[in-house]
């Protein structure tokens, strides 16, 4: 029961959306079952925040290392969940001012657009700004051109990073744009390497994994690949 | 104290004595200002003006609310008709408020404080995430602590509301969501189907729970199953057929002038051009079958095909550098622009301030 | 210590300032001088514009916001420039978001572009706010035969019934074009799997620089024109900038009483060199128009394009001190393991 009831589950509802796909009659069970899948992600937001409740409650009871972190993730936590659901600071919605609740959360001037505005944006933001930081650092200590496949991978790198800039404008731009060599300027150059050269190797790429998501997709509704129900089977 | 900390101690000084000093001269920085004003609705009973659309029995009058002072209020509306008032907040360039605050006549604008607050709230933690490149420190973790929490809470608040509200309540208790919720919504009768997402959604919601956690999978066969059904289908189309057929193409390009005539010298280039990308897939397709062994000829092409990955990668790792620094531009702008009001490219404030800045 | 083997055990965050002066400095630089490097469009950037061009005014264009925050630095002047070239040709925008924090996307960049700059184009009739539905390429897949299971009701909790310029619109076959901008996934990929590639939809994307390289094996058959990363932006922002110059300029000729074409060319002319515009209304070809309708043009012409809309023109400067320095660090390196490896002493 634990694990024949999801592998029926899973096999119907893949044939239903492959029928559906190649039979117009069926259409419409295919549209149902991705809107419930789009519900049930929805909901997998609900079990994110749970889970994130259970980790930090537990090491709060517990007094792990940095539990006093825990403390001010819960309390924002519930605080933008209290601001959000509430719909505090909300202003009525012009067309039914008449229903408190009808007024937009996300709207400029609520609690919960302030808490997006004023600390997720700038938070999130400036973590991933960091990874410039990180990426200069790894070039200086890590990228070495070792053996020929290094150097040109290095030598596109340069290629495509002058390219992209008005600095391989400048550098080549004695060259005449309508001559015979115009393809030797450095943005041409980069162009055609995206063009060529990238297209090439990931046409390839997406080609073989296209093949290898086709395979382990066909695997998973047969029920002969049930690494996703855990357990090592 | 050793000499680090004391370092950490200066740079810290440093900084808050030329933020201080920034904040008083020209007109200071990190300032949000507001425009408040009241907003009235007037509920108003407007007639039909199409006889056709009114069904029998139907009244031939709808309800609606229009703003007070509106043409539509004063025609059709009464002493007794239903108000509701409320301050509408609107964002004002600091341009627009000093020329107000100099007219005398500020109509409504003010220093926003909250959003003041919270502009200063921003430049602290861009600067407490930034303090994590010196070393790690109890602002970083605050900080980090600060993004967890918010962005778990932000993430379930807008799935109920987008998504929960409208798509599953308003599909299980239509009239239930349109009188509370969303009045806009088209009131239907209950769509019971929609009881098979809830019961997953619970189900899946059981993994919480420290014991039946074995329930929630069978909410996973289920995205698992309808993720494997979606993808098989449009990867053997999109990325497969798609780009095979992109791939075989012929070789010779023929390429026109505009009066028709054959471009030699362009045809040639676009012709080696085709055969290099299909030699290059090719290659490329040739190392990544490992069941043959790379020896000889199959190995001289897998060689090849290796020499078009690296220029592959190559370019991915030029456009991964571009992208990473557009994203620290876009900070430090933030902290010059809107904090410090050292720049001002989007003329919010009078250039004056910032060029005074240089004497 | 030798001054190699010194750079060899330098401390990382001696790379970290190095990396911060590169772009703080040029953004100080152009932020108090308002100078920017030019930009010439590659045929990337000038498919994506021509794609939205080539339809009539008043088509229907879906908008998929699909990005955050954190990729916004990339990725909001492709919005923006979107919007603009869209409201400027007249089209009817269907904003979406497959992202959660997308939807705060759509309202930022209408509100500073359709708020700031079309005040007169009226929500419901020109453009409408969809919001956000969770699901990944689940949505794409659902919209794609029937559009109102998923949209039942805008982000403002309106009925889609009761919007106007909804009316028509039963699935994603109904629209005239696409266009995405994607911070990753769910993003252009699976717009191209589950939209362009059945459908045969017009799609347009703007995406990272992580992303990018891996949408040019779709282009140009699934994917008509591809924005990678800021010199993608850049480049579509100076097309779309030219072009509204010219536009309007168009506008202002056809309403003094020229002719459509003869004030297309001119409008190109004059938007492609402001600086003759003055001349030109003092000449010949500019007697018929009355002197209100003169000073127009002029403005028209020689009036600075908005901060806004040169947001990634600005970027550019910082783009290319931050990679001379890469580039600089990985030969450095380079050099340092080289010659590290020639004492006896490598890593």
């Amino acid at each position: 029961m634990k694990r024949t009831v999801p592998l029926i589950i899973t096999a119907t509802v893949g044939v239903v959306l492959i029928v559906s796909n190649f039979i117009p009659d069926f259409r419409a069970w295919g549209e149902e079952a991705t809107t419930f899948f789009s519900i049930i992600a929805a909901i997998a937001f609900v079990l994110g925040g749970g889970s994130l409740l259970k980790v930090h409650l537990r090491k709060i009871s517990d007094r792990n290392a940095g539990w006093g972190y825990s403390i001010v993730v819960l309390g924002t936590f519930f605080a933008t969940l209290a601001v959000g659901l509430l719909k505090i600071g909300v202003t009525p919605n012009p067309a039914f001012p008449d229903m408190p609740w009808a007024g937009d959360v996300q709207a400029q001037g609520t609690a919960f657009w302030w808490a997006y505005e004023y600390t997720f944006k700038p938070l999130t933001s400036t973590m991933f700004a960091m990874l410039a930081f990180y990426i200069a650092s790894a070039a200086f200590r890590a990228f070495r051109a070792k053996n020929f496949e290094a150097m040109l991978l290095l030598g596109t790198a340069f290629i495509i990073l002058l390219g992209r800039t008005f600095a391989g404008y400048f550098l080549t731009s004695w060259i005449p744009i309508d001559g015979p060599f115009s393809g030797l300027r450095i943005e041409e150059l980069s162009v055609y390497i995206m063009q060529v050269f990238n297209t090439a190797g990931n046409r390839a790429i997406i080609i073989g994994i296209a093949l290898g998501i086709a395979s382990t997709s066909l695997k998973i509704l047969m029920g002969l690949d049930r690494s996703y129900l855990g357990g090592g089977n | 104290m050793n000499r680090q900390n004391l370092g950490i101690i200066a740079v810290f000084l440093i900084l808050g004595v030329l933020v201080a000093a920034r904040a008083f001269v020209g007109d200071g920085m990190g300032r949000v200002y507001t425009k408040r004003e009241t907003v009235t609705m007037v509920q108003v009973e407007r007639p039909v003006l199409d006889p056709t659309l009114v069904g029998e029995g139907e009244a031939d009058t709808t309800t609606e609310w229009v703003p007070e002072g509106s043409a539509d209020a004063r025609d059709f509306g009464t002493p007794s008709s239903a108000t509701v008032s409320w301050q509408a907040v609107s964002p004002v360039q600091p341009a627009d408020a000093f020329a107000a605050f100099e007219s005398g006549d500020p109509q409504g604008i003010g220093l926003d404080w909250p959003r003041t607050i919270g502009l200063w709230v921003g430049a602290f933690f861009t600067l407490a995430i930034f303090s994590f490149l010196y070393k790690d420190n109890p602002f970083y973790k605050v900080a980090e602590s600060v993004v967890v929490g918010v962005s778990a809470a932000y993430w379930m608040v807008v799935g109920f509301w987008d998504m929960i509200v409208p798509n599953l309540l308003g599909n299980l208790a239509p009239g239930f969501v349109q009188a509370t919720f969303l009045p806009g919504l088209d009131a239907t009768s209950p769509q019971w189907a929609y009881l098979i997402p809830a019961t997953f959604g619970v189900l899946l919601l059981t993994r919480l729970l420290p014991k039946g956690q074995w329930l929630s999978l069978w909410t996973l066969a289920f995205i698992v199953g309808t993720t494997a059904a979606l993808r098989m289908v449009a990867y053997i189309e999109g990325d497969f057929l798609s780009q095979v057929n992109a791939t075989v193409q012929p070789v010779y390009q023929v390429v026109t002038n505009a009066d028709g005539a054959v471009d030699g010298y362009a045809t040639f280039w676009a012709s080696v051009r085709q055969l290099t990308l299909l030699i290059g897939v090719l290659a490329c397709l040739t190392y990544f079958f490992f069941s043959v062994e790379h020896k000889g000829a199959v190995g001289g092409v897998a060689r090849l095909g290796i020499w078009f990955l690296m220029i592959t990668f190559g370019a991915a790792f030029g456009f991964t550098v571009m992208g990473r620094i557009a994203l620290l531009a876009a900070r430090f702008e933030f902290l010059f622009d809107d904090w410090l009001w050292l720049i001002d490219p989007t003329n919010q404030r009078v250039v004056a301030s910032a060029v005074g800045l240089l004497g | 210590m030798s001054f190699l083997q010194r750079l060899e055990n330098a401390d990382r965050r001696w790379v970290f300032l190095l990396m911060g002066l590169a772009v703080a400095v040029p953004i100080i630089y152009i932020g108090l001088t308002g100078k920017t490097l030019p930009e010439k469009a590659t045929p990337l950037a000038e498919s994506a514009f021509k794609v939205l061009d080539d339809l009539p005014s008043g088509s229907r264009i879906l908008l998929a916001w699909d990005f955050d925050p954190a990729s916004e630095g990339e990725l909001g002047p492709m919005a923006t420039s979107f919007i603009r070239q869209c409201s400027q040709k007249g089209h009817r925008m269907y904003f979406i978001a497959l992202w959660p924090v997308g939807a705060q996307m759509i309202r930022s960049t209408t509100t500073k572009v359709i708020g700031g700059y079309y005040p007169d184009l009226e929500y419901g009739r020109d453009w409408v706010d969809l919001g956000f539905k969770a699901g990944n390429e689940a949505v794409i897949k659902t919209i794609a035969t029937d559009f109102r299971q998923m949209f039942p009701a805008d982000a403002r909790g309106t009925s889609v019934a009761s919007i106007p310029m909804m009316e028509g619109i039963a699935s994603l076959a109904d629209f005239d074009a696409i266009v995405n901008v994607s911070a990753g996934y769910p993003g252009s990929k699976e717009w191209v799997l589950y939209a362009a590639t059945p459908l045969k939809k017009p799609l347009v994307v703007g995406c990272t620089g992580v992303q990018a390289p891996l949408m040019y094996p779709y282009v140009p058959v699934q994917v008509r024109g591809l924005l990678g990363a800021i010199k993608g932006a850049a480049e579509y922002e100076s097309v779309v900038n030219d072009w509204v110059r010219a536009d309007r300029i168009r506008l202002a000729l056809v309403e003094g009483g020229m002719s459509e074409t003869e004030a297309a060319t001119i409008a190109r002319e004059l938007a492609a060199d402001p600086k003759d515009a003055g001349a030109w209304t003092e000449s010949a070809a500019a007697a018929s128009l009355t002197p209100a309708s003169k000073a127009d043009i002029l403005a028209l012409a020689e009036d600075p394009t908005p901060g806004i809309f040169l947001e990634a023109q600005r970027r550019m400067g910082p783009q290319l001190v931050a990679h001379l320095l890469m580039i600089g660090l990985i030969v450095m390196g380079n050099v340092v393991f080289f010659a590290s490896r020639r004492r006896g002493g490598g890593r």
